[in-house]
């Protein structure tokens, strides 16, 4: 029995017809192509209307397929799939054909572009009519939901998730939650203390029955797909027992080894070798730091323990292992900084006085290393001249040539801050000025009133070779200044450097292990800039943060809450729907050579020892058709991506032409070509 | 032994004749045949690139053509010269066109640029062809406590390439340690000297190599290392005129790297031109065989 093709090409108001003759095409269609039953054009498909169309023609005509010829599937295959079932036909019967992307936006000559759509219809009227019906498996979503990463994104979605009931894994690998806002004194617009506002919210997490807090853990090993993962987590050994431990911090006091704390004081203040990063750490138990522990480098000490009123030291303790299931994985993983030594022009490390905007932070932090005092390295000077340097790092093509977009902000607070303490005069060295967002423009305003110094240009070099005697001692500023267009020199006391943020280092690592990509920089990859800001193309798997790309708290809050009201969907609905069209293989055909297993970029195809053949798991599968094209033995096959379907597709657009021998493109039958 | 064709450029035949000297005799000391280009001329200096560009890389092309013949990589010990040859292998080996039309002119003088050599730096040849492990070796008389400051001048990074730290350097403080001297840090180590400044405006040049004095001086320099003859002159030979306009006492001693790299191989003062500058370089005296 042939098929009754029903053909409806798409005006998409002027943006296709204004260049295809669609009344035409259509005609065209009606009259020439063979099983086409009703072939129709309308100004606006995708509408109800144009819908129902559609679903008319299925009950009215008996259709037993329909094409499409519209935008790009990207936006509207859904809408024609679906309408195609409400008119009772399986959604996969259903073929669209892109006139617009591919045709009508990038050919000028209507002539031509009338032929190419053309033949484009043609095409996919013979491929629809080799499609065959396909169900949708579903699956249920396990309710707990991992995320990864305890800065303010992770909390954020955490907290979102775990009020509205639904259960949640917190994994972070510090030894504490808070992330780089923890670190941070005041925040911009509106100056309120960072720990203020972030504390709270952290006892939060730490106290919520719907929050398993894994600190001083990563994720292992994940395996496994949509609503159904496997997680191994790695708790690294604390040499304090969680159970017994009051958090009292009698340790911590009694331990006698100072060490330099690297990363949360940034090098600016000590710890001690069992430690919290900050007073207000969640969960508040300590860890020993082998690495510098008397007792682990000499085998000797134990002050710790000797005074541990809950006798909860524990030197034998051992990293751990835990296994959970998850429906669904939020990556809040957040940024590096940008190591300013990179740009040794501007003297960090060589010149004492050159501070990273994190070291400026903690400086200011009344529970920093300096309480809160703004004073040079020597620690008593106050500054009278301060200068930051915007863009080290950012906005060059020697490095990042992305804006960090938060660093314009942050000096504003600098200055303010400088200001408010100290009285010292305060130069800002912009490109160009970047206050965007609701209030900050007003910050901006407030701090030129505030006489703070603003200098258009790329600062060259910091430096301390003075040339006359009122740089004697100082920090030379060595800048362009574009507005007066005149080379300044400005002799301060203090320079801040506005680092770039960049990808977590091994962001890379972290995208492969989770199946996710990042961009070229190594920021992760949402599934659409604009419309899916939160998902990536990896079902299940959903992002959040600076790891998305740099962003100030406000947007890494509202991405928190967004990842999480998207999980939330998911679980409320309690199965998920997975999609048909995935490759599958055939046993007895499949040779066990394995040249599948590793090309497929979704890990979706595994090795079965006993029967030595692979198999995929549809669940994972997208369905991309690389191991269909790799196999040698062609024993893997694309559902909807057949090798009929396809050359039906090639020979329904070469149909105009004719072969030396004076013959057309023949009609593929169907499974003619072995697939 | 390495060969390499060997540009020396105008100013080590008269001005900077110690340089010469002591670039041959050095080299020879690690293994290094250089090979002088027969009937050199001219790289055009800083100023034929901003008269005629297609004349200047023609200059220039002809040089590199030559060393073309001997199948030999170009080295210059001059920064400008070097600078400029190294400019117009690369602009001629990126366009083809340039190239053609550079080679209609080559043609007369049965020459032919095909692109097929490197342009180097001395001090290059030094670092990363004979490297500091082999340098150290040859060493008899290492210059221990001599505190030097090596000045690069502004030529001899431009040409970024992308192994190098074209903003902080250290090759030729690795190249002084590796003869037993004491590179100290300074920071302006790469800025100019003024070059030919000094012909147009007389007080600003001062006042740049006034401060490149001062900072190697506050610095602790006993002798500043040059690699580029025009530095070399501007650095030493204006250290009186400086001292009259700006009150200084300045006396420091200006030499080559390759006269440094000669005196720790045990190589007669005389023979690496030592002896014959305008300020008495009396610090190397100890170090003299």
């Amino acid at each position: 029995m042939s098929e009754k093709v029903g053909v409806y090409i798409c005006h998409c108001g002027s943006n296709i017809a204004g260049v295809v003759d669609v009344e035409e095409v259509a005609k065209w269609a009606g009259e020439n192509l063979d099983n086409v039953a009703v072939s129709r054009d309308y100004k606006f498909m995708c509408s109800s209307l144009g819908q129902e169309l559609i679903e008319d023609d299925i009950k009215n005509e008996g259709l037993t397929r329909v094409v499409v010829a519209a935008c790009s599937p990207h936006l509207h295959e859904k809408t024609f799939r679906r309408a195609c079932s409400n008119g009772g036909l399986n959604p996969y019967l259903c073929q669209m054909t892109s006139i617009r992307e591919q045709v009508s936006w990038v050919i000028e000559d209507k002539e031509a572009a009338t032929e190419k759509a053309k033949a484009m219809i043609s095409g996919a009227v013979r491929r629809v009519q080799l499609h065959e019906e396909l169900q949708p498996t579903e699956v249920p979503v396990n309710p707990h939901t991992l995320i990864v990463g305890g800065g303010i994104a992770g909390i954020q979605a955490a907290l979102e998730l775990a009020d509205a009931g639904y259960p949640v894994y917190l994994v972070e690998r510090e030894p504490s939650i808070g992330g780089h806002m923890a670190q941070f004194d005041k925040t911009f617009p509106t100056l309120d203390c960072a720990a203020c506002i972030l504390t709270p919210k952290m006892s939060d997490v730490g106290n919520h029955p719907n929050i398993t807090l894994m600190t001083y853990s990563e994720v292992e090993d994940i395996s496994g797909f949509v609503g159904n993962f496997d997680v191994r987590i790695k708790k690294k050994a604390r040499y304090v027992d969680e159970d017994t431990c009051t958090g009292c911090g009698i340790c911590i006091e009694k331990c006698p080894k100072k060490i330099v704390d690297d990363v949360f004081e940034v090098g600016m203040g000590l710890r001690k070798a069992i430690y919290r990063p900050f007073p207000q750490a969640v969960p508040n138990f300590p860890v020993i730091d082998t690495e510098n522990c008397t007792y682990f480098e000499r085998g000797k000490c134990k002050a710790c323990e000797i005074f541990c009123p809950t006798e909860a030291i524990d030197f034998e303790q051992q990293d751990t292992y835990v296994d959970v299931k998850a429906g669904n994985v939020i990556l809040a993983t957040g940024y590096d900084l940008f190591d300013v030594k990179r740009m040794p022009q501007y003297g960090h490390g060589r010149l004492a006085n050159v501070f990273t905007s994190l070291e400026f932070e903690r400086m200011c932090n009344a529970s920093g290393p300096t309480e809160g005092k703004i004073v040079l390295r020597d620690g008593v000077t106050q500054p009278e001249s301060v200068a930051i340097v915007h863009c080290v790092g950012s906005r060059d093509e020697n490095y990042n040539t992305y804006c960090s977009s938060i660093c314009c902000m942050g000096a504003l607070k600098f200055g303010h801050l400088v200001m408010e303490k100290t009285g010292a005069e305060v130069y800002s060295c912009y490109i160009d000025m970047r206050t965007y967002h609701k209030g900050y423009e007003e910050f901006y305003n407030r701090l030129l009133e505030e006489g703070m110094h603003f200098i258009r240009g790329k600062v060259a070099e910091v430096t301390d070779a003075a040339r006359i005697e009122e740089e004697e001692g100082k920090l030379i500023v060595q800048v362009e200044d574009t507005l007066l267009g005149i080379q300044r020199r400005v002799p301060v006391d203090m320079v801040i450097l506005m680092a770039a943020l960049e990808p977590r280092a091994d962001a890379r690592e972290v995208g492969l292990q989770f199946g996710i990509a990042c961009s070229m920089e190594g920021w992760f990859t949402e599934r659409h800039p604009k419309l899916d800001p939160v998902a990536t193309m990896t079902d299940g798997i959903f992002i959040a943060g600076a790891a998305q790309g740099p962003k100030d708290i406000p947007a890494t809050v509202a991405q928190g809450a967004a990842a999480a009201a998207r999980v939330q969907g998911m679980v409320t609905i309690g199965t998920v729907k997975i999609e048909p069209v995935v490759a599958t293989i055939n046993e007895e055909k499949c040779s066990g050579c394995r040249i599948c297993n590793t090309l497929c970029p979704f890990n979706a195809i595994e090795f079965k020892e006993e029967e030595q053949v692979s198999f995929i798991n549809t669940a994972l599968c997208k369905g991309c058709g690389t191991c269909v094209a790799a196999c040698p033995a062609q024993a893997i096959s694309g559902a909807h991506y057949s090798n009929g379907q396809i050359l039906a597709e090639l020979e329904g657009l070469l149909y105009d032409v004719v072969a030396s021998n004076g013959s057309h493109a023949a009609q593929a039958e169907p499974e003619a070509v072995p697939a | 032994m390495k060969k390499y064709a060997y540009f020396p450029g105008c100013s080590l035949e008269k001005i900077a004749l110690s340089y010469n000297q002591s670039t041959i005799e050095s080299t020879q000391k690690v293994g290094i045949e250089l090979e002088e280009l027969e009937d050199w001329n001219c790289c055009g200096a800083t100023a034929y690139f901003h008269v005629d560009e297609l004349l200047a890389y023609t200059l220039c092309a002809r040089n590199i053509a030559m060393a073309e013949k001997l199948n030999l990589d170009l080295v210059a010990p001059c920064s400008a010269c070097f600078k400029n040859t190294y400019f117009t292998n690369k602009a001629l080996k990126g366009d083809p066109d340039l190239a053609d039309n550079i080679n209609v002119a080559l043609a007369e003088d049965d020459l032919h640029f095909s692109g097929s050599i490197e342009v180097r730096h001395l001090m290059e040849v030094f670092v990363e062809d004979v490297g500091f492990d082999q340098l150290k070796e040859s060493v008899t008389h290492p210059l221990e406590g001599l505190r030097v400051a090596p000045y690069y001048g502004c030529q001899i990074v431009r040409p970024q390439k992308d192994h190098e730290n074209v903003e902080e350097p250290q090759f030729f403080e690795g190249l002084m340690s590796a003869i037993g001297a004491d590179p100290i840090p300074y920071a302006l180590k790469m800025r100019c000297c003024g070059g030919s400044l000094l012909i147009s405006s007389r007080e600003a040049a001062l006042n740049m190599i006034y401060n490149l004095l001062k900072n190697a001086v506050d610095s602790e320099a006993q002798v500043i290392a040059t690699a580029c003859p025009m530095c070399q002159i501007n650095l030493e030979c204006y250290q009186p005129q400086v001292n009259q306009e700006y009150g200084t006492n300045f006396h420091v001693p200006v030499v080559y790297f390759t006269q440094l790299i000669g005196l720790s191989m045990g190589l007669p003062m005389k023979a690496i031109g030592l002896g014959s500058e305008l300020i008495a370089a009396t610090p190397l005296a100890q170090y003299a065989t």
